[in-house]
């Protein structure tokens, strides 16, 4: 079995810039189709980390130390980093703080707990579908 | 015009964010011994995105936020990461830990988010 080399910084921060911009730019396009409005739930940045976390979970469990050691950065660091966001998460829930309506404070609670409860779930779904066979 | 705004702060910020992780915070904490540490790389970047974008709040010209706050903010935080270390965490033996980290992203996360949006207020 050949040995993988392991690939120079450079490499490593191009391949994680790349997976930066695509993931970015499906999260951007994503939140352009479902819009946020005002004080609703912003299901674009709730359904885009679900889906990232699901999916590296995925991942992480396929990967094994033959795996290409461009691939983790690429897909992982890069793709999956770039789509999932935490400030968009966090400032999302500081505007529905912010607002004067009381059931806005409701839908910050919902989102902010529900995020991360969903979130995590996915994570641990997708590291044992990952595995199956 | 506004892809190529969110490719560029996103191909700045995710590269970032992988330096802060494995290079930055990864020397910082290189002193003490073996034991499963925290993932402070990834709570490093989540709370300084969330600060600035909290700042962002306060900007009004379109460009601006679509390079810094959807492109580089987006880009430089992650949620993937966050839950992947969590779940690693708490499936290897380290509830608390897995624990901890969920509470200081969220806590420490929220409040900087408040504090950059405070600030411009």
């Amino acid at each position: 079995m050949s040995e993988v080399r392991q690939p120079g910084l450079p490499r490593v921060l191009g391949a994680v810039a790349l997976g930066g911009v695509i993931g970015s730019l499906a999260r951007y396009g994503l939140a352009t189709a479902i819009p946020h409005t005002e004080g609703g739930f912003p299901w674009a940045t709730f359904i885009t980390n679900v889906v990232g976390c699901l999916a590296i979970g995925i991942l992480f469990a396929r990967l094994t130390p033959h795996s290409h050691p461009l691939l983790r950065p690429f897909l992982g660091t890069g793709i999956l980093g770039g789509f999932t966001t935490f400030s968009t998460y966090a400032v999302d829930t500081e505007r529905l703080l912010h607002s004067q309506m009381h059931v806005h404070l409701l839908v910050a609670f919902a989102y902010f707990f529900g995020t991360v409860a969903t979130a995590l779930l996915a994570a641990t779904l997708g590291e044992w579908l990952g595995r199956r066979r | 015009m506004n892809i190529f705004l969110v490719a560029l702060g996103a191909a700045i910020g995710a590269p970032l964010r992988y330096i802060v992780d494995k290079h930055l915070v990864a020397q910082l904490l290189r002193t003490s011994g073996q034991q499963v540490r925290l993932p402070w790389g990834t709570f490093t970047v989540n709370v300084l995105g969330s600060f600035l974008l909290g700042l962002m709040t306060g900007v009004t010209d379109q460009n601006w936020t679509l390079l810094i706050g959807v492109g580089f903010c987006g880009a430089f935080t992650t949620y993937s990461t966050f839950a992947a270390e969590t779940t690693a965490l708490a499936t290897s033996g380290h509830r608390a830990k897995a624990l901890l980290t969920v509470l200081l992203n969220l806590a420490i996360g929220l409040l900087a988010a408040l504090l950059g949006a405070s600030l411009t207020k």
